[in-house]
């Protein structure tokens, strides 16, 4: 029975402590309009939260072994909080910095700016430039084999680790630090190029269906239909499969196949949007005045349409170029898409996937198959911060 | 004997924009005693509808109540607790938006909704509260009141949505019922039923109310006492036949005095002359629906002709007929005695050219993206080929002619204009492609009386010195009287009665002229009252069947 009991006391817990919070809030700040008007509910999240706190920070303070065994989840988590708060105070230093340098323009953006967004931004420019000049930054090259195979990250010779490696080698003896920097070239170069080709062909022809209307919109809508009703990944997996075919007839690199593939997928996406949002604004009178004033559908299209549709086509591109990036790294994970030697983030989670397995007992060897994976989650966090951003942004400006 | 009701004192608001509080409202101090009737007046922005608002100690999003007290029968509702408030609000005080249409909810029925306040509150059950309505209905001179209730808001007319709105204010008998425009969207001759019902239950039941509105013809029937503001400031405040009689202060007497521009009438038309722009007969539908028949009127070069009417009696289609953009199902346009291709698409660039149009709302009129100067600068480019520095100077040249400073305004966006602004930036994209008939599709309803008849002058202006021929289309018999040569009435897709504007405003009329003329609000405080003497009650309700 004293589960029951231990049952009843906790129930009774939940419904007396957030009551209690809220009644000596009341009693301790004169009846503040914050504690007075506070629903039961509210003060129960501040008490739950205030809790998960405080596990939160015990936790972090236990200690990294026992008995000679390191306790991963601790490292992990101690890892995951510094790398938090370091993101946070470097995201802070840029949005100073971008405050006190740069034209009127950009320094009333970045007052402006969220401090979410301002790591978006810093991650995204980092990435950038890590992938235009990945072969001056990369120690060595992608393709290079040394001697040494499987040395754990880390750096540290006690623990398996070379410092000439500092992010350890793969099974074949790669460079894994060379080969992150060149899968930012390789992996967020393609995703790049494929999300502005789709973007192109989906949002002109979402465009012209809007202005054009009728059976042109009906043809456009209906194939778009069809071909979004089909799972995405497994249509580009049987594209991919047909195009390797292709790209041994034709001699032509089966990377462009790709590109064109997630691209023809990814822009019925964007075609369906850009409609929608067209449709919006081809009813406006100023749209009349020009269809009036007898503009052809280019101008139409590309000067009175586009520059209206730019907030929610711009936060759409970053989510796209998320799901392409993931898309293109889900077929390299799955061996159709980059093919090796080329360096790719989801080529490389694959390969060295089972040293995961080494979590419990040698964590630092289990961060090998983590590194790519954490990339690519670093790039999806920060567009998504970026554009979560400009969202607000746009949806500020129409007020 | 008298007893306060609700004493506002020093009310200061201020609104977020750019992560910056602004004031809206500076100070207002506001004293309403029980069954009293106050009447809000000012253009837009100047804080009437947040002082309304705050009455209910309630701010919009992004707005915050920044000091002063509004105490209520005793209780300051700034600083009172939510569930205090709760109580009060829907009870004790009411309120009447301007958009009944967006207000009520489109998923539930009329009678639903106006029994769900009183069951809230516990004040009756909901059987009684659906008789309590129908008997509001009924007193608000609804048609059929004791079916009404169960339609649902889309299956009754704007006018009749208000006055179910208020009857769902008067639902718990409040003190206080807060009315912000509440017939504003309406026409001239459904505004007067409203006004006269909401006139009537609110003397039955000696409700207190504030009244908010621009118009002051319709404050001057409603209210007791009326208070003029101008940006979130007190201008004045009087008893109502003193304020409209002897008005103290300089902003409130050139509100007395807009409806006074009147243009010269201009010498008759010539018999035998060609009309600039000749309807012959068209009649045009939507899809199977057919809005137009044979509408038949002419326009003459340096004149204009008003297109009269309330909504849904085909102006804009009539409008949209001339441009193309509804290609007429009979008849046709012609052009200086050319026949116009019916499809604007077949028309040549030169026939675009001549015919312009300016929209009601200038909001969605001008590209938010592009630059004053690219906006009136396209046309110009289009159809005269200007580049360069000569398109520049045009475009300078086309400020100037609208009274805007060229080098302020020329790299603006149209968000960094006012209303008024925006509207005469319309009137320059129309003028520079240097037409010979511009088409004013209600161009000033959308703005305030004071920047509407600048407006009007700048058109008759334009007209004197670019002998333009205009086709005005507006419901406001005010501003067909300020500007119009000649006046058109249509209803229900018909042209009821034309002629010159001279000949219109005297007797005698057809009826339905008659009824609209009549119906535009005076500034005579005896003006309702006589009328629905006049008209006696049943002939509003006439009017509202013909309507339907």
């Amino acid at each position: 029975m004293s589960w029951l009991m231990n049952l009843i006391l906790i129930l009774i817990a939940t419904a007396v402590v957030p009551w209690v919070f809220r009644f000596a809030g009341q009693k301790f700040t004169g009846n503040k309009p914050f504690f007075r008007d506070m629903p039961f509910a509210v003060a129960f999240g501040y008490v739950a939260g205030l809790l998960v706190l405080i596990a939160a920070v015990s936790y972090y303070f236990r200690p990294l072994e026992v008995n000679g065994v390191p306790s991963a989840g601790v490292i992990f988590f101690r890892w995951a909080v510094q790398g938090f708060i370091g993101f946070a105070i470097v995201a802070y230093l840029f949005r100073l910095f971008g405050r006190a340098v740069g034209t009127a323009g950009t320094r009333k953006l970045f007052r402006a700016m969220p401090l979410t967004a301002a790591f978006g931004v810093l991650v995204i420019l980092l990435y950038a430039i890590v992938s235009i000049f990945a072969g001056s930054i990369a120690p060595y090259g992608q393709e290079e084999i040394f001697a040494n195979a499987n040395i754990v990250p880390g750096g540290n010779p006690m623990m398996g680790g070379d410092p000439n490696f500092p992010l350890g080698t793969d099974q074949i003896g790669r460079d894994i630090y060379s080969r992150l920097i060149y899968g930012a070239q390789n992996t967020v170069g393609i995703a790049f190029a494929t999300t502005c080709l789709a973007f192109f062909v989906g949002g002109s022809l979402g465009f012209l269906a809007a202005i054009v209307g009728g059976w042109l919109d009906q043809i456009l809508s209906r194939a778009v239909d069809v071909l979004m009703a089909i799972p995405a990944l497994i249509f580009a997996l049987l594209l991919m499969t047909i195009a390797s075919v292709w790209s041994n007839q034709l001699g032509v690199d089966r990377t462009i196949f790709m590109v064109l593939i997630i691209a023809m997928i990814d822009s019925t996406r964007v075609y369906r949007l850009s409609r929608a949002v067209g449709q919006n604004i081809v009813v406006m009178d100023y749209i009349e005045a020009a269809k009036l004033r007898g503009e052809g559908m280019g101008y139409l299209i590309f000067k009175e349409i586009l520059p209206n549709a730019t907030a929610p086509l711009l936060a759409e591109f970053g989510l796209r170029f998320c799901f392409v990036f993931l898309t293109i790294a889900s077929l390299s994970f799955l061996g159709v898409g980059i093919q090796p030697p080329l360096a790719d983030w989801g080529t490389m989670v694959k390969d060295l996937s089972q040293f995961i397995n080494f979590a419990a007992f040698a964590p630092n060897v289990a961060t090998a198959p983590l590194l790519a994976a954490g990339a690519i989650a670093l790039l999806t966090v920060a567009v998504n911060f970026v554009v979560d951003w400009m969202l607000h942004k746009s949806s500020g400006l129409k007020d | 004997m008298t007893q306060q009701l609700l004493k506002i004192r020093g009310l200061k608001i201020e609104g977020k924009s750019d992560e910056v509080w602004s004031p809206i409202v500076n100070w207002i101090d506001l004293d309403l005693q029980k069954g009293e009737v106050l009447g809000l007046i000012g253009e837009s922005g100047a804080g009437k509808s947040t002082v309304g608002l705050a009455a209910m100690g309630f701010t919009r999003d992004g707005c915050r109540i920044s000091g002063g007290t509004v105490d209520f029968d005793g209780v300051d509702l700034v600083a009172a607790s939510a569930a205090v408030k709760r109580n009060m609000l829907g009870k004790r005080i009411a309120y009447v938006a301007q958009s009944a249409a967006a207000s009520f909810n489109p998923a539930h029925r009329l009678i639903d909704q106006h029994t769900e306040a009183p069951t809230q509150h516990k004040i009756r059950a909901n059987a009684e509260s659906e008789l309590d309505g129908m008997e509001l209905y009924r007193r608000l001179r609804l048609p059929d009141p004791e079916n009404i209730g169960f339609r649902y808001p889309h299956q009754v007319s704007g006018g009749q949505l208000q006055r179910a709105m208020t009857a769902m204010a008067m639902s718990c008998r409040p003190d206080l019922i807060i009315f912000d425009e509440p017939t504003t969207a309406l026409d001239v001759t459904t505004q007067i039923e409203v006004l006269a019902a909401i006139r009537d239950i609110v003397e039955q039941f000696d409700t207190a109310a504030i009244y908010i509105s621009h118009d002051l013809a319709v404050v001057a029937q409603m209210a007791d006492r009326i208070k003029v503001l101008l940006r979130g400031d007190e201008v004045e405040e009087a008893e109502t036949r003193a304020m409209l009689s002897a008005p103290c202060e300089d902003y409130t007497k050139s509100l007395w005095a807009v409806r006074s521009f009147q243009r010269p009438a201009k010498p008759a038309i010539s018999a035998g002359a060609t009309p600039i722009v000749s309807l012959k007969k068209i009649s045009a539908a939507y899809g199977k629906s057919p809005v137009l028949f044979d509408v038949p009127f002419d326009i003459h070069a340096g004149r204009t002709v008003a297109v009269v009417g309330e909504s849904g009696s085909g102006k804009s289609t009539t409008a949209r007929s001339i441009t193309g953009l509804l290609p007429p199902s009979q008849g046709h346009v012609e052009f200086n005695g050319e026949v116009l291709p019916l499809d604007y698409r077949k028309r040549s660039k030169d026939q675009l050219r001549q015919v312009q149009m300016i929209y009601q709302m200038a909001d969605t009129a001008l590209n938010p993206r592009s630059s004053i100067g690219d906006i009136i600068g396209r046309p110009v480019q289009f159809y005269s080929g200007l580049t360069g520095i000569a398109k520049r100077k045009r475009v300078e040249e086309l400020l100037v002619q609208i009274e805007l400073e060229p080098g302020q305004y020329i790299d603006r966006l149209p968000s960094e204009l006012s209303g008024g602004q925006k509207q005469r930036i319309g009137i320059a994209r129309a003028l520079a492609a240097e037409p010979q008939f511009i088409i004013c599709d209600e161009v000033t309803s959308a703005l305030d009386q004071l920047v509407a008849e600048g407006i009007l002058k700048l058109l008759a202006q334009l007209q004197d010195d670019l002998s333009l021929s205009y086709m005005f289309i507006t419901h406001d018999l005010a501003t067909v009287r300020a500007i119009s040569d000649e006046v058109v009435v249509m209803k229900d897709g018909k042209v009821v009665e034309q002629g010159p504007k001279a000949e219109m405003f005297q007797p005698p009329h057809h009826p339905y002229t008659d009824l609209l003329l009549s119906s535009v609000p005076e500034m005579d405080p005896d003006w309702l009252t006589n009328l629905l003497n006049g008209r006696g009650v049943d002939n509003i309700g006439d009017a509202a069947v013909g309507k339907m």
